[in-house]
């Protein structure tokens, strides 16, 4: 079967974003980009449902700049066989990706969508769930167990409070969370192979897909900053403060 | 302006995070309806009419909904909802399953976890694990918005005197079934609602080791939470992980063990009244954070802390 995941490029995790001076957004000029951690979890699940012998072929798509084809490399050295690059400058809505996914999802007709729950730089986790909804398909998010069986997947979930698990008729959507597995590193003869390995471009025009939005972001601020408090000397001062400063216990 | 809050329950009791959502859409202003989708939810449907400022509680009873399924809920949500100014959900795993659903299927983009409500069109909301906030103006004609319950003080659980109004529509996809739950048993609050938190971080060395946060907990009425280093490791399970990719809490005490305080983890956590942070390494971040701070080893402070409070 085939299995199409989608990546995104983003701020890598480790870099700690600042607000621009004129509160347009932050800024991202010189800042390390990488693919989202969990479009990483996303792959390697595919990755290992080929090695499984279940997945058949791994398409990878992303819908961003053409610096996005970094991260589409990336995937392919990873295990994927094939790239999509819908080609966006904008910064688009959750609505609007999955839109453009609808589009990709109609040509190549996958089994399986695996996304990363949400994206860290935006924080929606809104995609997979809208993909489904304009797939009319099932959805297993916050995936912290996938196995297909015959025409269906069984997905466990994390939910709050313990885990849940569903079982999805196929094709189906999963969105991946911490657990579902470890990444791999890519290793330099894949990351060679993946320089020659098929990479697409399309436009969302092409696919015929509007990203008009009915959202606007007004303005981008940094949080209120938390002040450091008083170091306490002893576990003893430290209840004396709960007990008589705080009031707290 | 008629606003429709979707109420989060287990069929039994109403969740105290639907209460935080019903102050969210009070600051909206405008009519507040309740929706209860579930199976055998009677109970759910009266508590939600009881709810301060609710004048009218939809009861969709169908085993369709019974366990919350998106395929069957989103598509009854979207039916009834599509004549309201905004529906509203909290920002718990079934409100961030649903709603992305529901907002697709009417065509506009939602606005996830606003912390603070501007007007009736326009919503604040944390980006990048917390580093930045986003002030988000929607133009749909029905606006989809999830709800982080500690931005919102909830409203009071009883004074209301709602009717409730029983709703036929039955939605079954059948393209998805409920197979399992496997919920953790705990006579410890639950983190998102508890009063004070006991977290530990990769310090704690092992599992066994948070026996001591457990006993520390115990003693306070507290809630046990851990650092997503902590689940990394194995530590704990992922259910107890406070942060951006955890849960996001804002209790009145905060306890830090051995965390060290990543970018992360203080986005899970630094909306809490005070925090305490203990941790051998003075230059951890934690201490920028914290009210008071205590450079000590764990393990004799835990268990000191514990024979004294």
């Amino acid at each position: 079967m085939k299995v199409l995941v989608a990546v995104k490029r983003v701020v890598d995790y480790n870099v700690k974003v600042r607000v621009k001076a004129d509160n347009s957004g932050v800024d991202l000029a010189n800042v390390k980009m990488s693919m989202n951690p969990f479009c990483e979890i996303a792959v390697e699940e595919a990755v290992r449902l080929k090695e499984k012998g279940v997945a058949t072929e791994i398409v990878v798509v992303t819908i961003g700049p053409t610096t996005a084809q970094e991260q589409l490399r990336t995937a392919l050295a990873l295990g994927a066989d094939r790239a999509i690059l819908v080609e966006s400058a904008e910064e688009l809505t959750s609505l609007a990706v999955a839109k453009l996914l609808k589009a990709v999802v109609d040509k190549e007709q996958p089994s399986l969508v695996i996304l990363g729950k949400q994206a860290i730089d935006s924080d929606n986790n809104q995609t997979g769930q809208m993909l489904a909804a304009l797939t009319g398909y099932g959805q297993g998010t916050f995936a912290s167990k996938v196995e297909v069986s015959g025409d269906s997947v069984a997905v466990t979930r994390e939910i709050d409070g313990g885990a849940q698990t569903v079982s999805l008729k196929l094709p189906a959507i999963v969105t991946t969370d911490l657990r579902l597995n470890e990444p791999r590193y890519a290793s330099l003869p894949n990351i060679m192979k993946a320089k020659k390995k098929p990479l697409e471009v399309l436009t969302p025009d092409a696919l015929g897909v509007s990203t008009a939005s009915t959202n606007k972001t007004v303005k981008v601020e940094a949080p209120a900053a938390r002040s450091a408090g008083i170091k306490v000397k002893s576990v003893a001062e430290l209840v004396e403060k709960l007990k008589n400063e705080a009031k707290v216990i | 302006m008629t606003i429709l809050v979707i109420a989060e329950h287990d069929n039994k009791v109403l969740a105290p995070a639907t209460l935080n959502t019903v102050a969210a859409a009070a600051k909206i202003g405008g009519d507040i309806h309740v929706l209860v989708a579930g199976q055998g939810a009677g109970a759910v449907a009266e508590a939600a009419a009881k709810v301060a400022g609710v004048s009218k509680v939809l009861l969709a009873d169908n085993a369709a909904y019974a366990h919350q399924l998106p395929e069957n809920v989103a598509p009854l949500v979207a039916e009834l909802g599509a004549g309201y100014s905004h529906i509203l959900a909290a920002a718990t795993s079934n409100g961030k399953n649903i709603l992305p659903r529901v907002a697709a299927q009417l065509d506009v983009d939602q606005i996830s976890e606003i912390i603070s409500v501007e007007s009736a069109d326009t919503f604040k909301r944390p980006i990048y694990a917390g580093n930045a906030i986003a002030t988000v103006q929607s133009t749909a004609a029905v606006k989809v918005i999830t709800v982080r319950a500690t931005g919102f003080d909830p409203v009071a659980a009883e004074g209301g005197s709602a009717a409730v109004e029983a709703v036929s529509a039955a939605h079954d996809a059948g393209i998805s079934s409920f197979v399992g739950e496997e919920l953790a048993k705990s006579d410890r609050p639950e983190l998102t609602a508890a009063k004070i938190v006991v977290s530990g971080g990769r310090g704690m060395q092992n599992g066994d080791n948070f026996k001591h946060l457990y006993a520390l907990a115990d003693k306070l009425g507290a809630a046990v939470g851990a650092s997503r280093a902590a689940v990394d490791a194995g530590f704990v399970p992922n259910d107890m992980q406070v942060g951006q990719t955890g849960k996001i809490v804002a209790p009145q005490l905060y306890i830090a063990v051995g965390i060290s305080g990543a970018i992360q983890h203080l986005a899970g956590m630094k909306d809490s009244k005070v925090i305490v942070a203990i941790n051998k390494d003075e230059e951890a971040p934690i201490f920028q954070v914290a009210d008071y701070g205590l450079v000590a080893d764990l393990f004799e402070a835990v268990p000191e802390l514990e024979k004294l409070v």
